[in-house]
């Protein structure tokens, strides 16, 4: 019987070389956002890899959608790239209509139904949406493949998430600490600390690493950063 | 124009060889307010004098934007229009999807073009009520195409459709020479011009009611309208209107050569209009049919 | 009773199932459309397929074995082709697949050469078109079982792309599909030395075909294991 996923038999042994059909592929990276009060930092690593080989170092994960709201995406790359001209399309579309451009919540709230449309033939894409709400504060606003979604802080999605996600949270969210002082957290703090947390989840995730690209979203508009990772 | 004993439909001829339903509609595109195209190396821009159907309401808009690389200006059926308009952003944004290429104008015309012939040939359909300025930058400079209810369309120079347009054709015709090698605001000055000659002599180009589109080699087609307008219009402020005698005894010499008094589509008497067919200006310009 | 199953059984041995008498026109049920249309494995491949950027234009090689499975059924085959004066597609994967695919592309360059206006295929515009038709044929759970390297020249500017049979696709320098991913020649028992290159600079496009290289196996002699 033929099923969706057209897995092998796997009782039959007289096959040297099996090939079936799987309509994923997991082409790693990791991207990363966190709010401040008045901008908000997203970076992606650029590393697109599959299985144990790397198909290339200078692949970058985060769209620039309008001057204030920028996405990151990762996870299978044939939906991310299908799911960005999606939302871009979307987006041109949006701007005729109501002669204004978009605004980060109502992108996030489109992706979401985007991405529940999709509920039973997913987009396997782990997104996060970064950039200044319609107060002019950093926002960020997370969400799972089939559309969940939420405003947050700070949030690390994709391959090295579960590395990075504790340490932002010691970081940021001062959680686990004893007799902090909980500071506002600053541009120059913020960067940084994408720097620090990318370089550690590049020595121990081989789907994470290269170099990073990092977008800071201020007032002023978006400003591109690179800083290189491991290559190995 | 006159009723006739062929033109109750539009997949009956007349024995003069004529589909008067067509020309009808030919004659909708004259109802609107004039617009003005032109173009030089580097940029096309569209001009459009916004009409307000009553003192109650705000003026409709004219131009439309339809990509980053491409926008229109209507004359005629403003319904028809955003149907016609709808239909354009759906091709450039496929265009973009499929090939991650701004689809080319010649190709975004002649579809329009193709999707137009189709209700000037079936039974119980009417032709497109509107005529279209199209003003794109593609690969091959800039384009500016006009559009008919008969589906010809002609790859133009510099063109203006609508009421008393014969006017601002007169004066294009006359400068046209030198649009080549104009600056942008040079160009946006013959537009004006051009426009400000379709105009009654009470009535003057305001901010209210005119508007420009601009496109250009890497510049996104914008739209301004009103305040936007005050710079643009201070630039030809004052002159006089050099070409509008000559512009008015060729109108009234058209207007007299076919008699037809004709009424506004947005509700307001105009007097009566030309009503020569436009013709493409320039070597360029491309007859797709005999008239 | 043990006996009646049995004969229950016997009686519908080799004959039509249950509910299955009956031949609607067009009635097959969807089980039969999929197993009958779809590719569920690659027949005839090609293996690796190459393709390099250089100062001024770009190479796309592959050898011209069609295998069938383990057996080097087919010694001619091109899976190198020419699309225009800028354009080069290269394929891996199956070769019936790359076939089809390329006969449509070919139809689809006279088409746009009848409008004569001017443009045409450059190869970013068709790498992205076959990166939708991939995507679109995945999606589907019917795809074209092939990876494709498509490079080019548009202005002066060169263009390398490759794209899988679900839709995966990206630029690089240089690119490689198969087991040429691993290392950058085919050292592959489904790999024949004879093969094809293409090349494509602003002046256009040049096939080499059917070129070979010298080999020698002389120093397997040294390697352990190999006698």
């Amino acid at each position: 019987m033929a099923t969706l996923l057209m897995k092998p038999d796997e009782t039959s042994s007289y096959a040297p070389k099996q090939t079936y059909f799987s309509p994923y592929s997991f082409n790693g990276g990791t991207v990363l956002a966190i709010a401040g009060d008045d901008f908000s930092v997203i970076a992606s690593d650029t590393r697109l890899s599959e299985g144990f080989s790397i198909h290339s170092r200078d692949v970058e994960k985060t769209y620039k959608l309008t001057g204030t709201t920028v996405l990151g995406s990762c996870g299978f790359h044939g939906d991310v790239l299908t799911l960005t001209k999606m939302i871009e399309a979307r987006l041109k579309t949006y701007k005729q209509h109501h002669q204004k451009t978009m605004s980060t919540s109502a992108i996030a709230a489109m992706l979401s139904t985007m991405l529940y449309y999709r509920r039973f033939f997913p987009f396997y894409t782990y997104n996060i949406v970064a950039g200044l709400d319609d107060e002019g504060k950093g926002c960020v606003f997370s969400f799972d493949p089939v559309g969940s979604y939420e405003r947050e802080a700070y949030r690390a999605g994709g391959s090295a998430s579960s590395m990075l996600q504790p340490l932002l949270d010691n970081q940021i969210g001062f959680k686990n600490q004893q007799g902090v002082e909980k500071v506002g957290l600053s541009q120059e703090k913020a960067v940084a600390l994408v720097k620090d947390v990318f370089i550690s989840a590049a020595e121990r995730d081989i789907y994470t690493g290269d170099a990073i690209v990092i977008q800071l979203v201020t007032k002023d508009g978006i400003k591109s950063e690179r800083f290189q990772l491991r290559r190995d | 124009m006159f009723r006739n004993q062929y033109d109750n439909d539009v997949t009956v001829w007349s024995p003069q060889g004529r589909i008067h339903q067509i020309e009808y509609a030919m004659e909708a595109v004259k109802q609107g307010s004039a617009t003005v195209g032109l173009k030089s190396n580097t940029y096309a821009i569209l001009v459009a004098l916004k009409r307000a159907p009553s003192e109650l309401s705000a003026h409709q808009k004219k131009i439309l934007p339809i990509d980053d690389h491409v926008g229109v200006s209507i004359a005629g059926l403003t319904a028809d229009a955003r149907l016609l308009s709808n239909f354009m952003r759906a091709e450039c944004l496929n265009s973009r999807y499929a090939f991650d290429k701004p689809l080319p104008i010649s190709r975004l015309v002649a579809m329009i073009g193709n999707k137009s012939q189709i209700p000037t040939q079936r039974y119980a359909r009417r032709p497109f009520g509107v005529g279209l300025l199209v003003a794109g930058y593609d690969s091959q400079g800039p384009h500016i195409y006009q559009t008919c209810p008969s589906a010809n369309y002609y790859d133009c120079k510099c063109m203006a459709i609508g009421a008393r347009s014969q006017s601002a054709r007169t004066y294009l015709e006359k400068h046209m020479d030198k649009f080549r090698e104009c600056t942008l605001d040079e160009l946006i000055k013959h537009g004006l011009r051009a426009l400000r000659d379709t105009l009654p002599s009470e009535v003057e180009l305001t901010t209210k009611n005119c508007s420009l589109g601009i496109v250009g080699k890497d510049e996104d087609f914008v739209i301004y309208e009103d305040d936007e307008m005050t710079k643009y219009l201070a630039m030809i402020e004052g002159e006089e209107k050099v070409t509008a005698s000559a512009a008015a005894a060729a109108a009234a010499a058209t207007a007299a050569a076919e008699d037809d008094a004709t009424m506004d589509a947005e509700g307001q008497s105009e007097g009566s209009a030309p009503s020569q067919d436009p013709t493409p200006a320039g070597p360029e310009a491309e007859q797709k049919m005999e008239h | 009773m043990a006996s009646t199953d049995m004969i229950r059984n016997e009686f519908w041995r080799n004959g039509p199932q249950p509910g299955s008498f009956y031949n609607f026109p067009g009635g097959k049920n969807s089980e039969q459309i999929g197993s009958a249309k779809r590719t569920l494995q690659p027949i005839v491949t090609g293996t690796s397929v190459l393709g390099v950027k250089f100062d001024q234009g770009v190479i796309i090689a592959a050898d011209m074995l069609g295998s069938y499975g383990s057996l080097a059924r087919y010694r001619d085959f091109s899976r190198v082709s020419k699309v225009n004066n800028s354009t080069v597609i290269g394929c891996g994967g199956d070769i019936a697949d790359f076939q089809f695919l390329k006969s449509i592309i070919e139809q689809r360059v006279i088409d746009e050469e009848c409008l004569e206006d001017g443009f045409s295929y450059t190869p970013s515009s068709l790498f992205s078109w076959v990166t939708r038709v991939l995507y679109n044929r995945r999606s589907k759970f019917d795809p074209l079982w092939n990876t494709y390297i498509i490079g080019g020249v548009d202005e002066e500017k060169t263009f390398l792309g490759y794209v899988d049979k679900i839709g995966m696709s990206y630029q690089a320098d240089s690119v490689a599909s198969g087991y040429g991913a691993y290392m950058a020649q085919p050292m592959d028992a489904r790999s024949l030395n004879k093969y094809e290159v293409a090349i494509v600079t602003k002046d256009g496009v040049e096939i080499k075909s059917p070129l070979t290289s010298e080999t020698s196996w002389d120093i397997a002699n040294f390697v352990s294991g190999y006698e």
